[in-house]
């Protein structure tokens, strides 16, 4: 023993935790959007010098102040929603969609275009059915290409949807110079100002109500198919084993296709939200990174639908809230982008939290010091 | 404290690890003598590996003490292991396939920038001369049969300079001869001063190699005796805490006739390797046809085959159900199978992997064969549930209730689960590869009971084994596979092990000279083969 230094000394360990209930898990995340909310605004209070109950107070007036900006996070919140929902079905079948963004671009892309030139020609009642059918047709179109050749030559489908994102992009750039309005001012404007043909008709002079509607009917839809239906088991079996879904006597290949399909055509929708319900113009920023986000959203909600608005609720009342402050405080608009990453940033750690705790140990120090060969 | 004159090489005492509410390791003390084989043997799931991997620093004792050459030490990580003389061979190497044995020996120790690969090469050949190895250090990993990878992790620790060596479960998937060199190298590594534990559940094999035997059961300490003075009855009896007979009861087949009729069945795999060859024979109602050979011989193919999840190149697979009418069963999938109605169950080897979905409960689980049934979009999951509290309660599955998914469960309450199922359905044909494989000997007994009951209802069973000991007690007639040929197929009230020994070995000279012409690497596919079955049960009778 001589020579050995002793003494004790504290160490960090990382225990499972074996007592989480659903209580206690809502307790962590509840303390991590507080401490996500408090570290926003010290980041926003150390860069304009305000005090940060008026920083709160903007934020707070940025997303809810006024009823038009109530209805403006709702809407946001929706659209949101529905993309993450759309993802759910290929999620669960572990296959990693990360081509939402494109499959709304084309989504939007196909609603401006039905607006544009059938607009004149049908009634509204008749467009506003043509816009969902052809929306998910196009949304379809895009998940079906990476579907195909996953069922069956088991290409990687998290980098083909991914590209397709790209291609989307580039179609969304020809069509926006072939629709320009005014010329030369490289965007499309707004559609149909004057008539508003097909864009989404207003329920009880709410602009958005639609939106609400049509998003809730989805959720709804998808989860009753993802829980109750014989397709949403198959799904989640060939999720978890290709071996096991054909022991199982599902046919594998099928069940891929079929699957993304409905996913992509639900973010197909998304897209048509977007255009014919929110802005009425197409530009390769339509989907703005949502169709990332809404990846995020849908894991930390765990697919679990009331989840899913809670979380892409937080996450759009913040991001609403902080486009205020960068007007209030001349920011700009990557203050946005900041907050939201704060925010993830505490959601995520939360999850570590529920699954693990930490833990500290009294040891002898010098012990383990061996003598090294 | 009196200094012992020679401190023994690792003592545990009263050393706790919990995991949640489940204590793996209650209280243990060890201890390891210098120069000293000491087997920890026990059921799986009694905490042998636990208590290991906190040796080796993956886990961290909760409470106890670790005492390495008469000094209190902590344990952290692998490498305060690796400083203190302590190296582990894991049962899943840890090795990178496109590395040779040189690179992977070196690999994360620290070194000059430059370094010198010849003199790395000189030691390693001389560690290998030393203790009896047989080891190339210029050949790539995924060249290697599993014995010769196992060489590559046994001289990565020593290399390391270890001198206490922690085996987990070496022998699992060795063939007898190379169990034999294995044991060999260890009797050399003793004479030379190391200490050496090996984990084990092979009673046999402890007899054998070990000086003193450590008993471990459910996570406590049971005993440690000297190799010598007990027996494989004592033990047994240790390892279960109860005496049992392990007698299999078997019943004359009753009325059997053809069931299953497979015709020149020839098989390959992906690789284009022919994997069961010309298979033909009769599986009949009312009787267990047991499947042996060698770990990788076409057994999983021959089912799978049967199943409709495998499809052949050339040959018949018939059924003739209980009415005598013959349906044609070749080339057809699972789902077509299903619809032609025929009661066929299937145990599949990768529980989780094939039989099961690891992340849903009971309730979905039971679904898997049968969420078709009834009209509509929906399923119904009320018969499901029934089904999984009746399996629960009927064979003690031990599980907090129906809604845990059963990846949760332990192997030998997975398994209840998925035999459950497939026996619920009445199958016409009841097909199990490695139906106890990771179960305590009452579970078991209790496959086996389930099994003959089949039997006697008139199904016809087809289970492959690796324990030869069971198969000739269970089973009414054996087939063994050899290199993917029907070597043989005999009585099982009249064979012996040796014949049955003799009849897995014999196809492979003559297989893989016909094979080496068609495709050069079949050789090495057949010296990774693992002959689990041609050794003593683990579960200890006579």
């Amino acid at each position: 023993m001589a020579g050995t230094k002793t003494g004790t000394k504290n160490v960090l360990h990382m225990v499972r935790r074996s007592d989480m209930n659903r209580g206690k898990a809502l307790v962590i995340r509840l303390i991590a959007v507080l401490l996500s909310l408090s570290v926003c605004a010290l980041v926003i209070v150390a860069i304009t010098g305000e005090n940060p109950l008026s920083v709160y107070s903007g934020i707070a007036a940025g997303a809810v102040g006024t009823s038009r900006r109530v209805w403006v996070t709702i809407r946001e919140i929706a659209v949101l929603l529905i993309i993450a929902v759309g993802l759910t079905p290929a999620f669960r079948m572990r296959f990693w969609n990360l081509g939402a963004e494109g499959q709304i671009l084309i989504g939007g892309a196909a609603t401006a275009a039905v607006m544009i030139y059938l607009g004149p020609v049908f009634q509204d009642w008749l467009l506003f059915i043509i816009i969902l059918a052809v929306s998910m047709a196009a949304g379809m179109l895009w998940g079906l290409l990476p579907a195909v050749f996953k069922a069956y030559f088991n290409t990687n489908e998290t980098l083909f949807t991914l590209m397709m994102n790209y291609v989307a992009m580039q179609i969304v750039t020809f069509f926006v110079v072939l629709w320009e309005k005014p010329k030369g001012s490289n965007t499309v404007g707004v559609i149909n100002q004057t008539g508003k043909e097909g864009w989404f008709p207003q329920i009880a002079g709410q602009q958005y109500l639609v939106n609400v509607i049509l998003v809730t009917v989805v959720t709804i839809l998808v989860f009753v198919y993802m829980k109750y239906s014989k397709q949403g088991y198959e799904l989640s079996v060939v999720g978890e084993s290709y071996d096991t879904a054909r022991y199982a006597g599902i046919d594998v290949k099928h069940v891929i296709i079929r699957t993304m399909l409905i996913s992509s055509a639900v973010c197909g929708l998304a897209g048509a939200i977007i255009v014919a319900g929110a802005s009425h113009t197409i530009s390769t920023s339509t989907a703005g990174g949502r169709g990332f986000t809404a990846v995020i959203v849908a894991w930390l909600a765990q697919f679990h639908p009331v989840a899913m608005i809670a979380t892409s609720g937080i996450l759009v009342f913040m991001q609403q809230g902080a486009i205020q402050i960068a007007t209030q405080y001349g920011l700009n608009e990557n203050a946005s982008d900041i907050i939201t990453g704060i925010i993830l940033f505490f959601l995520v750690g939360a999850e570590f939290f529920i699954r693990y705790r930490l833990e500290l140990t009294k040891v002898e120090t010098g012990s383990a010091v061996g003598e090294n060969k | 404290m009196a200094v012992q004159t020679q401190p023994a090489a690792i003592e545990l005492k009263n050393v706790t690890k919990r995991f949640g509410e489940v204590v793996a390791n209650d209280r243990i003390n060890l201890t390891l003598r210098k120069g000293e084989i000491l087997s920890i043997l026990g059921e799986n799931g009694s905490g042998k590996t636990t208590l290991m991997n906190m040796l080796s620093g993956i886990y961290f004792p909760d409470e106890g003490e670790i005492i390495v050459n008469g000094q209190e030490v902590t344990i952290r990580s692998p490498k305060d292991a690796f400083a203190l003389g302590i190296g582990m061979i894991h049962q899943h190497f840890k090795l990178i396939n496109i590395l040779t044995a040189a690179q992977n020996i070196i690999l994360g120790l620290d070194g000059p920038a430059q370094l010198d690969m010849k003199k790395i090469r000189e030691d390693i050949k001389a560690l290998a001369d030393q203790y009896g190895f047989e080891l190339d250090p210029d050949r790539k990993i995924y060249d290697m049969s599993v014995s010769e990878k196992q060489t590559v992790e046994i001289v990565k620790v020593l290399y390391r300079g270890a001198d206490i060596l922690i085996l987990d479960e070496p022998t699992a998937v060795l063939t007898p001869q190379e169990t034999e060199r294995l044991f060999q190298v260890l009797r050399n590594m003793k004479k030379d001063g190391k200490s050496i534990i090996i984990i084990t559940h092979k009673l046999n094999e402890v007899m054998e190699i070990s000086d003193r035997v450590t008993v471990l059961r459910r996570g406590q300490y049971i005993d440690t005796v000297e190799t010598a003075s007990t027996d494989e009855n004592q033990l047994t009896e240790m390892m279960v805490g109860e005496h049992i007979t392990l007698d299999i009861e078997r019943t004359e087949p009753v009325d059997p006739h053809r069931r299953i009729d497979v015709r020149g069945l020839t098989v390959r795999n992906r690789e284009g390797l022919k994997v069961l060859d010309n298979v033909s024979f009769v599986a009949k109602s009312g009787e267990i046809l047991g499947i042996a050979g060698i770990s990788g011989s076409g057994q999983k193919e021959l089912l799978e085959s049967i199943a409709g999840l495998q499809p052949g190149e050339s040959g018949q697979i018939l059924y003739k159900d209980p009415q005598g009418n013959v349906e044609e069963l070749t080339q057809k999938t699972a789902k077509q199978i299903y619809d032609m109605n025929i009661r066929l169950s299937f145990v599949p080897e990768d529980r989780l992997g094939m039989g099961l979905v690891g992340d849903m409960d009971l309730t979905g689980n039971m679904m898997v064969r049968s969420y078709k049934k009834g009209k509509g979009f929906f399923v119904n999951r009320r018969q499901p549930r029934e089904l999984a509290e009746d399996i629960v309660n009927r064979l003690d599955v031990v599980t907090p209730g129906i809604t845990t998914p059963v990846r949760n469960l332990s192997g030998g309450n997975v398994q209840k689960v998925l035999v459950g199922r497939e026996i619920a359905a009445s199958p016409a044909v009841l097909m199990v590869a490695y139906p106890v494989r990771g179960l305590d000997i009452n579970s078991a007994f209790a496959i086996y009971r389930l099994l003959n009951e089949q039997k006697e209802k008139g199904a016809a069973v087809l289970c492959v084994g690796e324990d030869l000991d069971v198969l000739i007690q269970l089973c009414d007639r054996i087939l063994v596979l050899s290199e993917g040929c029907v070597s043989g197929i005999v009585d099982a009230r009249k064979t012996t092990k040796e014949e049955l020994g003799l009849l897995m070995t014999s196809g492979r000279k003559k297989a893989s000279r016909e094979t080496v012409k068609e495709n050069p690497q079949n050789g090495a596919v057949s010296t990774g083969a693992a002959a689990a079955g041609s050794k003593e049960a683990g579960h200890g009778r006579d």
